[in-house]
């Protein structure tokens, strides 16, 4: 009897996703309770993914197998190691989140909005689990379809332009993707992502295929100069369609990059380390400047996203330049660091959505300008908006420093100037950041609708309350965390730094 | 040599299905005259009933070894049988669907029936022809079947346009295809594809007959291009598509494409084989036109039987793909794409005949906006046609581009199989218009579905098949595999 608890985590989400939409629009308050039993029996069933997992190996658990398309030999494979079991659960943890946010907002089709959530829940668990590449690539693309609906049907005005270019964009980086999946297929006779880790590849089929992934993981993430969809779909989105993109949805990039570049293309990623890196620094930097002059709460925090998670693939690449400069701890502390970024950057993204959620529901402006002075009429927000909005800058104690720190140590090891650019993204970030609360929060109130602002509810205060919570835990003791990810990082970097050549 | 035609039971059994349907065709015929009018409807379920027992005869013939009957021009062999069970299958699909337009549109005609039937008996007969007289034989009682098919509508001007159109090219067509075998009959001196086999199979070939061979060999690959609609033959398909009773589109551009693929097997793979690194060439030509030409030109589309007719098109490029690399598992992935092909086109022309009404034809792309509120299954039930037509998992089209892909990269093409996806994406953004008329903007008139309980369960069961098929498409590859 194998452990169906994966399954029950893919399925269950979809399936309950498919309850809910026969429910329909017309029971909408069954539908609504019914999406958030769900969301948070899928929740508290992926928690004990956490407590019955064994961090003393990099070996998969919770391992399920069966044939599926036998012609190819596909299989249902899936299993989750240090790497993919947190995102797992960020991903369970944020659905309840954005159910949760979208309760009253929603009046149009609340049935489906819910649904489509679930479902995506689902197909997002499926890709964080998949060990086949075929059933990765599948979860991969179908996760795409409920984000396309929930843009193009829940959107603003321009939502039609952003879900088309949305779905574009990505589709066109993963079919090069879908290409090498085949290519190694037939080289190896076989879809399995594990054996992939092993399969001898010359240094000219190594690059091609690094390129054809980086072509899927960066527009994913987004790095520059593939990342100009991102502020569109963030802006257009409903307020949780950006929390699941920002949130859940850029970390399938980056754990594209752990499960399939390094692994399986350990030379061409130290080959081409530099570039990455590069593009990274460019996205940490530039992008952070391109923040500071958003006039729109939304596109701000977009490219601030792009911005940190410009950390994540610094911190993955920059693993092969420390080794070279005999600091292996470095290139631990770079690789560690990029997942806790990619955790902590879940937690706060969705918070700094959440907190232009709630404003949005309130005003229907998005534009800085017609803010200021909120904290009089609604202090208790405010101080879960600075809250966050310190953490997004970076400050100790707050999750948002861990993981920047480490990869910044790790950057250090690596180029020393390396670390110094990536450290400006320390000020500028602070600088976007605290510039919007202060013009946002702060000073006077110019626009008289900010004074007859409500405070939040208590909905709103239990969903903020959360998260802070989840920032705050994980800034001061992020070590449970860490613990996890150990040995399967441990593992990804003899895997990275053993040469296949 | 033998050519004397033997008519014993054994050999009759062999071609039961069709005979079976040829006397259904006189008997429907025959009734429909005495038929008064309460009682139309009776041709329309004996053309069902006539189909599904054609249907069955030829499913109990699956596992037969192969057998040539009537003077080496008739073969019955696993191919034939699945694509002939797979033929009715569609076709009943398709009348079940034809009824709801015809009577909508006061095109309820007995011999719309039996030209269906008639042209079916010609895709039989192409399928298990294996002569090159038999195969022009079913190639001329279908296409003459569908010209007129296509006319029945006869007080519509864009009707008899395109009928007209369709008729003087695939006349043409067909001369080029006869051209073609009259070279090829020329050089090995005999119409039976297994002598042909052995002729161009024999190490002796002169360069001369080769040239000639050759260049039979062409013209043969002209008509099958023009009977699948590939790029640069593809002219008449956009104006019959869009000028046809859209019942008359949904069975032009289903059915008789499996046929096309069975004719194109028969010619290329049985008879020329061994002629393969010539025909591969040119089908690669076609292959990457027909993609990049019907991805490209739908861009601009607004009438979505036009669209529709462009992404067959591209689709055509996929089968022709298979074709090209030349070994039995890529011929086995073009039969699976396009069985997978006209399973999503049956639902995509079913979706347009549901909304029609009598004087709205459904067939422009705004005509959709708003379907999501008015009808929510159905447009999810197009959603997911849509989706799978442009390749997205996990639906039955993106399976059956994975099994091409994955035959043209096994014979090394990694550049077709990146120009075939780079253009399945451009492809993605017109499938993607159609949802964006259904989900993302608000209608200003209702779509109202008024169809019969009959063909809105077969609908959904034929949207929902292409889910499930994609779920579990293992059955189904092994089956267009065990075909070669």
């Amino acid at each position: 009897m194998q452990n169906i608890l994966l399954s029950l985590l893919i399925w269950l989400p979809i399936l309950g996703g498919g309850l809910v939409i026969v429910l329909g629009n017309e029971r909408a308050t069954t539908a609504r309770w019914m999406s958030l039993a769900i969301a948070i029996l899928v929740f508290f069933m992926s928690l004990s993914l956490w407590t019955g997992f064994d961090s003393s190996t990099h070996l998969m658990q919770f391992v399920e197998k069966s044939a599926w398309i036998t012609q190819f030999n596909i299989n249902y494979h899936i299993g989750v190691d240090g790497i993919s079991m947190p995102l797992i659960i960020l991903t369970t943890f944020s659905t309840v989140l954005v159910i949760g946010a979208g309760w009253e907002v929603i009046q149009k089709r609340p049935a489906h909005y819910m649904a489509a959530f679930l479902m995506m829940e689902g197909l997002i668990v499926g890709v964080f689990s998949a060990l086949d590449g075929i059933l990765f690539y599948t979860f991969w693309e179908a996760s795409l379809i409920p984000m396309l609906l929930i843009v193009g049907i829940w959107g603003g005005d321009n939502r039609i332009y952003a879900a088309i270019k949305f779905f574009l964009y990505t589709f066109l980086g993963s079919v090069f993707m879908l290409i090498s999946l085949i290519y190694m297929y037939n080289k190896s006779g076989s879809f399995s992502i594990l054996e992939w880790h092993n399969l001898s590849l010359t240094a000219t089929e190594q690059a091609w295929i690094f390129w054809a992934f980086f072509m899927a993981f960066a527009v994913k993430v987004p790095m520059f100069p593939v990342h100009t969809w991102l502020p569109d779909a963030h802006v257009q989105a409903p307020t949780g369609g950006s929390v699941i993109l920002a949130a859940i949805m850029l970390k399938m990039g980056g754990y594209g990059f752990f499960r399939f570049s390094l692994p399986i293309t350990p030379d061409a990623s130290l080959q081409f380390s530099d570039v990455v890196i590069v593009l990274s620094l460019i996205a940490v930097v530039y992008i952070g400047f391109v923040a500071l002059v958003q006039r729109d709460m939304k596109k701000l925090i977009a490219y601030s996203s792009i911005s940190h998670m410009g950390f994540v693939t610094l911190g993955v690449f920059a693993l092969f330049l420390a080794y070279d400069s005999q600091a292996p701890e470095g290139a631990f502390l770079g690789l560690e660091g990029a997942m806790v970024q990619m955790i902590s950057h879940g937690f706060i993204s969705a918070a700094m959505f959440l907190v232009v959620g709630v404003l949005y529901d309130r005003l229907h402006s998005r534009e800085i300008s017609t803010y200021g002075g909120v904290i009089n009429s609604m202090p208790k927000f405010t101080g879960f908006a600075v809250l966050f909005a310190m953490a997004n800058a970076g400050l100790p104690g707050t999750s948002g420093f861990v993981g920047e720190f480490m990869v910044i140590l790790g950057a250090v090891q690596a180029n020393i100037w390396y670390a110094v650019l990536a450290t400006t993204t320390l000020i500028v970030g602070a600088a976007y950041t605290l510039w919007m609360v202060k013009r946002v929060f702060w000073g006077v109130v110019t626009n008289p609708a900010v004074e007859t602002l409500n405070d939040i509810n208590g909905r709103e205060f239990s969903i903020l309350a959360i998260l802070a919570l989840a920032v705050l835990v994980v800034g001061l003791y992020p070590q449970p965390m860490i613990e996890v990810m150990h040995t399967s990082i441990e593992h990804l970097l003899n895997q990275a730094l053993t040469s296949k050549l | 040599m033998i050519n004397t035609v033997q008519f014993d039971t054994a050999s009759l059994m062999v071609a039961l299905p069709e005979i079976f349907l040829l006397s259904a065709i006189v008997v429907v015929l025959l009734l429909d005259l005495f038929l008064t009018k309460p009682f139309k409807q009776v041709a329309y379920y004996l053309t069902q009933l006539s189909l599904l027992i054609t249907g069955i005869l030829s499913f109990n013939l699956i596992g037969q070894p192969e057998t040539i009957i009537f003077g080496y021009s008739f073969v019955l062999d696993d191919l034939a049988s699945v694509f002939k069970v797979f033929m009715m299958a569609a076709a009943m699909v398709a009348m079940v669907y034809s009824r709801h337009y015809l009577i909508q549109h006061s095109l309820f005609k007995g011999e719309y029936f039996v030209l269906v039937m008639l042209s079916i008996l010609g895709m039989m007969v192409m399928v298990s022809g294996y002569s090159l007289l038999t195969l022009y034989l079913g190639l001329e009682i279908l296409s003459l079947s569908l010209y007129t098919l296509i006319a029945i509508a006869r007080n519509r001007a864009g009707a008899i346009e395109a009928a007209l159109k369709y008729f003087v090219l695939g006349a043409i067509a067909s001369g080029l295809l006869l051209y073609g075998m009259s070279m090829v009959y020329g050089i090995s001196g005999s119409l039976n594809i297994a002598e042909i086999a052995t002729f161009a199979n024999s190490t002796v070939l002169a360069s001369r007959e080769i040239l000639v061979l050759n260049f039979g060999l062409v013209f043969l690959v002209i008509g099958i291009a023009f009977k699948l609609g590939a790029v640069p033959f593809h002219m008449w398909v956009p104006d019959v598509y869009q000028g046809s009773p859209t019942s008359v589109t949904l069975f032009i551009s289903t059915v008789p494409k499996i046929a096309a693929v069975a004719m194109l097997v028969r010619l290329l793979v049985d008879g020329l084989g061994s002629m393969q690194p010539y025909w591969s060439d040119l089908f690669m030509v076609l292959a990457i036109l027909s993609i990049a030409i019907g991805s490209i030109v739908a861009l601009m589309q607004t009438n979505i039987k036009r669209m529709l007719a462009y992404s067959t098109i591209s689709h055509v490029g996929y089968v022709l793909l298979g074709f090209v690399t030349g070994v039995i598992t890529g011929y086995s992935s073009a039969v699976f794409y396009i069985l997978a092909y006209v399973l999503m086109s049956l639902a995509a022309f079913g979706i347009i005949i549901l909304l029609n009404k009598k004087g709205f034809e459904a067939d422009l792309i705004s005509d959709y906006k708003g379907l999501s509120k008015h009808s929510p299954w159905f447009a999810l039930m197009m959603l997911m046609i849509m989706l799978s037509m442009a390749g997205v998992p996990p639906f039955i089209g993106f399976y059956a581009k994975l099994f091409v892909l994955q035959q043209v990269i096994s014979s090394g093409m990694i550049t077709v199989a990146i120009i075939a996806v780079v253009f399945a994406v451009i492809s993605a953004y017109y499938y993607l218009q159609i949802i964006k008329s259904m989900y993302f903007e608000e209608g200003d008139k209702e779509t109202t579905v008024n169809a019969p309980m009959d063909m809105k369960l077969v609908l959904s069961i034929n949207a929902v098949l292409i889910l499930v098929v994609g779920l579990f498409p293992d059955f189904w590859m092994k089956l267009a595999l065990s075909l070669f």
